[in-house]
């Protein structure tokens, strides 16, 4: 017996004391990555609004438009764009500060080139999964708005939006999971998110699995989070809807 | 100078592509008039109605509500278009539409439904609103039903409430595309019930109907379209009893 002595720590104290000893760089990582993924995500609500939008405007040009950046942006791998955007925006901005000397050299900011490519990548997703919603808004309730003398405006606010909004919600959870996820990618230019945090620790403790499991763990409560807010979302905006008992 | 009348549409065309719809057609309503529009299906009746508040755009012709004209101007592509589309706003406004399929909005309720065009477009205040609202769902008698969602009523009671929505907009003219085709045979009374008590109270009306019996008894003139022209017109007792045309003696031996 080794009464008095320290207690022998099971493997899984020691894992789980590996992990807190790094919590800080986890938690700095997780934060960037939620910052990451509400950044990208306004910029794809915008781009899939305003894409949705001119899909479905009478303007050819802007239905062109739309059309090509949907059918491009969703044919081509995410990384691949991710990389393209990042080391082909900084010889880009670079290129302009030389040629109109305006600048001097520049590093292009990882966050901001990897929101921004990120937001325009699902912007497409969301363009397909808006137009579905508006589309799906029967023809007659618009007329209806129509003849009582409501003008544009007033028909999106009242009538498209609250509707949109409960036919989109579905898509919308789908896409946003996928996009949370798809931050994730951003580790390869170099920004410090949970992914890049947990690889990096894992490396250094020769502990790759265990902090790649602690990364696992965290990105299933981010998601379950996103989950539990948006079926609440979704109740919210089922108004006068009958579902099948 | 003569009262002006309350709707008068002159000379009317549209087409889709190749296919003209409707020919020329003219029709004047005086206040509290309830005009029947009959004719086969195609004839363009539905057409002509949703030309009037321009939910179809006519290539030409004039509509005036009171004596004002919707001014209409021919943009760069030679098409017909409204030349102020605030002027449209405010005369749809005043011209009540009643669907075949109801067109009620899904996510607001039996109330919200009837406030939405006063409040939102007429800008009443929302007390007024109400108020005026909850007469309107009694006298289509659905005032038990002021807070259901349209999913939970029969088509009779969807469209009685599209009726008090119209009704809440304090309409010049009303404006009915087929109000009961779309209904299961037991409800359409209900419906019709509503409608001669508007007749009665003077409301003007253009209804566009297959109910015979309606434009028999209820309607003050009856119009009979026939391949996008009037073919006949004239007082409901006349027509039914001795029409001129054949098109309209065949007419009604088929809805008989």
């Amino acid at each position: 017996m080794n009464c008095g002595a320290a207690r022998p720590r099971s493997q899984t104290e020691t894992v789980m004391d590996l992990v807190f000893e790094y919590q800080s760089q986890l938690i700095a990582g997780t934060l960037v990555t939620i910052q990451l993924a509400l950044a990208s995500l306004a910029v794809s609500l915008i781009l899939g609004l305003l894409g949705a939008w001119a899909k479905l405007s009478p303007n050819r040009p802007a239905q062109k438009l739309a059309g090509a950046y949907t059918s491009i942006v969703r044919g081509i791998p995410d990384l691949v764009l991710i990389l393209l955007v990042f080391y082909g925006g900084q010889v880009t901005v670079n290129a302009i500060g030389v040629s109109t000397g305006l600048w001097g050299y520049v590093d292009v900011n990882q966050f901001v080139s990897g929101f921004l490519t990120i937001g325009i990548i699902f912007g497409a997703y969301f363009t397909e999964t808006f137009r579905g919603a508006i589309m799906a808004i029967p023809r007659g309730q618009i007329e209806a708005g129509i003849s009582c003398g409501m003008p544009k405006s007033l028909i999106f606010r009242r009538i498209i939006w609250p509707q949109m909004v409960r036919y989109a919600l579905p898509g919308f959870t789908n896409n946003w999971l996928v996009q949370l996820k798809t931050t994730a990618l951003v580790s390869v230019i170099g920004l410090q998110d949970l992914v890049y945090n947990a690889f990096t620790a894992g490396r250094s403790t020769g502990q790759l699995f265990t902090f790649m499991a602690a990364a696992f763990v965290i990105y299933l409560v981010l998601t379950a989070l996103s989950d539990i807010g948006l079926r609440a979302l979704e109740r919210r905006y089922s108004r006068g809807v009958v579902r099948a008992v | 100078m003569a009262e002006e009348s309350a709707l008068k549409v002159q000379d009317l065309h549209k087409s889709f592509g190749a296919h003209k719809v409707i020919r020329g057609v003219s029709m004047e309503a005086q206040k509290g008039d309830v005009i029947a529009i009959l004719g086969a299906s195609g004839s363009g009746k539905s057409t002509f109605l949703r030309c009037i508040n321009l939910l179809e755009t006519p290539n030409s012709g004039d509509v005036y509500l009171a004596g004002e004209k919707i001014r209409m101007k021919k943009n760069r592509h030679g098409e017909t278009v409204p030349e102020d589309i605030r002027q449209v706003e405010r005369m749809r406004s005043r011209l009540a539409m009643v669907f075949q399929g109801f067109n009620l909005w899904t996510h607001m309720t039996v109330l919200e439904n009837v406030l939405e065009g006063p409040v939102h477009v007429q800008k009443t205040p929302k007390a007024e609103a109400r108020e005026k609202a909850a007469a309107l769902l009694a006298k289509v008698g659905l005032s038990d039903r002021a807070d259901y969602y349209p999913a939970h009523l029969s088509g009779g009671q969807q469209q009685r409430v599209a009726i008090a929505r119209a009704l809440a907009m304090d309409p010049d003219v009303m404006l009915f595309d087929e109000p009961t085709s779309a209904l299961d045979p037991e409800l359409v009374g209900e419906v019709l019930g509503v409608m001669r008590d508007l007749a009665d109270e003077a409301r003007t009306m253009l209804v566009v109907t297959h109910e015979m019996g309606f434009a028999r008894d209820v309607s003050s003139k009856t119009v009979f379209l026939h391949q996008g022209e009037v073919c006949e017109e004239g007082a409901p007792s006349k027509l039914f009893s001795n029409p001129d045309t054949e098109q309209f003696r065949a007419f009604l031996s088929r809805m008989n």
